[in-house]
């Protein structure tokens, strides 16, 4: 199985990665304080469509998507989710594979509001090049080191950033 | 004066096409480098007819959502509305009756024939081939007139809603399904007659528009481009959902990675949506098509959803944040052509004008859902 398989390889990167508890959080039910950093977190599929959920520091990114690169899987979407009231913004990066091992895995990282830069992964994966100009011109997040970072969608010279929870049309 | 520009050998000129081209099948433009006529290296410019859909998502209660699913690719509707509905059904745990359930997948098969059909038309007419175009928008507008009478609109349905459908199938509806199946195989014969075998057609096609299984890997590429490559990948066998699992059909595999495979893999595509229908209709359970309680008020539990599901173009996703309350957080949606056309700059390379124009049509473009 590609899950395990994927798992144990992620658990070797981040070799602190003690149990953390699941990233749906039940009804009514406050996160229990900070999410940590660092975690790979095996979802229930039924309910929330992947099957791990792996939460990376931005600095260990390229070499947490080189080992899914290298594990065959394709890349199905990047995007970012305004965590306004926590200073942060974080990136989603969607994996898939075509066989029949069904294996979901989506990675998540965090970086800093005011300053957003994280690096780029169009070096591993080319497909990356759109997703991240679209993400860098709705979230204002630098992608250090990407081939072409001009606006995809917006106006070639607009600089605002629409899906900022604080934008003001 | 009017000396006539003349080029070193190495050196290149760019070409604009677009954004208004009739082979571009919306406002695309490419930005082409060419040295004499071939191309050295495209870039695609897209967002003309951006709508920001993703931020509507984010301000408007779940179930007004529901009409802008079904403005991102005008062909093939229903499916992303499928896709969209299954989000929210799973993050707020409600339950489709499953008449309801199959008369979603009719209707997204149906979709699905009519959308191909279009493809077929209009990629035909980009080559220079001006008859199929009208014989499969006659087809067409049968099962547009079917699907109308149900779902009162032509195009862009608001059919599915959260639980089920808006309204029930009749037999007048059945009856003209059941119809259109023998005419269907029967044009489709005349199709392949037409075009297929066409020694022209197939000069431009075969071996032409190499697209490799590892470059719909890194760019993520699904539907026909993935298949023609050789790629035994369909999100309805592989990832299934809905009533699929009871369906019999088959997932057409070509591994020529060329114009002709991802050409054929949609025209066997449309027999394989007709099989989908008639034994859907075959199946076709009684009982209610909305759910008696349906929920007016949508609260899915705090969370991270996502759903994917294969529309006429591909794989669509629908990546749903819930903080809890009646507003998503973030409603993402990706888009299939989005992938498809973003392997066209790297696949390009190398190509005459002519043939990467016949391979952007293989690519099946709808700038709507691209630009989103």
């Amino acid at each position: 199985m590609i899950r395990e398989k994927l798992k144990q390889a992620l658990e070797h990167l981040f070799p602190a990665g003690e149990a953390v508890p699941p990233a749906i959080v039940a009804e009514g039910e406050e996160p229990a304080e900070k999410t940590p950093r660092e975690a790979v977190i095996e979802t229930d599929y039924a309910t929330c469509g992947y099957h791990l959920d792996i939460k990376t520091p931005p600095e260990q990114l390229i070499e947490v998507v080189s080992l899914i690169d290298q594990n065959d899987f394709f890349i199905e979407s990047i995007t970012g989710v305004d965590w306004i009231e926590e200073g942060e913004i974080e990136v989603v990066y969607d994996f898939s594979r075509y066989d029949f091992d069904l294996c979901r895995v989506v990675v998540r990282t965090r970086t800093d509001r005011d300053n957003a830069a994280l690096p780029t992964i169009t070096g591993v994966y080319a497909g990356a090049n759109w997703h991240e100009r679209e993400t860098a011109e709705f979230f204002g997040i630098n992608f250090i080191g990407h081939p072409h970072l001009v606006n995809l969608l917006l106006p070639e010279d607009s600089d605002i950033h629409p899906l900022r929870k604080d934008f003001k049309p | 004066m009017n000396q006539p520009v003349e080029l070193q050998p190495d050196e290149t000129f760019v070409l604009n096409v677009g954004p208004q081209h009739p082979a571009t099948h919306g406002v695309l433009r490419v930005k082409m480098e060419m040295n004499g006529e071939y191309i050295v290296h495209a870039e695609t410019v897209v967002g003309y007819i951006h709508r920001m859909h993703e931020k509507m998502g984010e301000v408007k209660p779940y179930p007004q959502f529901l009409m802008n699913l079904s403005r991102l690719d005008y062909l093939g509707a229903m499916g992303y509305s499928h896709c969209h509905a299954l989000c929210v059904e799973k993050a707020a745990g409600i339950e489709v009756p499953k008449r309801a359930e199959y008369i979603r997948v009719l209707m997204v098969e149906l979709n699905r024939v009519s959308s191909h059909l279009v493809w077929l038309g209009a990629f035909i007419m980009d080559l220079g081939g001006f008859t199929p175009l009208l014989y499969t928008f006659q087809a067409r507008e049968h099962i547009l007139d079917m699907m109308e009478r149900i779902t009162g609109a032509r195009l862009t349905y608001c059919y599915i809603r959260f639980g089920g459908v808006s309204r029930d199938i009749d037999d007048q509806f059945i009856q003209s399904a059941r119809d259109f199946m023998p005419y269907m195989r029967k044009e489709l014969i005349k199709y392949h007659k037409l075009i297929t075998g066409n020694i022209i057609f197939k000069k431009r096609m075969v071996g032409m528009g190499h697209i490799s299984p590892e470059m719909c890997r890194k760019y993520g590429a699904s539907s026909g481009v993935a298949r023609g490559a050789g790629i035994n990948f369909d999100v309805r066998r592989n990832e299934p959902y809905s009533v699929y699992p009871e369906l019999e059909f088959e997932v057409p595999v070509y591994d020529g990675c060329d114009n002709m495979s991802r050409y054929m893999v949609r025209m066997e595509e449309i027999e394989q949506s007709l099989r989908i229908v008639e034994h859907a209709l075959d199946q076709l359970p009684d009982g209610p098509v909305m759910p008696k309680k349906a929920p007016k008020i949508i609260k899915p539990p705090a969370g991270d959803y996502y759903q994917a599901t294969e529309t006429a173009r591909g794989t669509f996703g629908v990546r749903l944040v819930s903080d809890g309350s009646q507003t998503p957080y973030r409603m993402k949606l990706r888009s299939p052509t989005y992938s498809n056309m973003h392997l066209f700059d790297e696949a390009c390379r190398g190509l005459m004008i002519m043939d990467a124009m016949a391979m952007m049509g293989t690519l099946d473009l709808v700038i709507p859902e691209i630009d989103r």
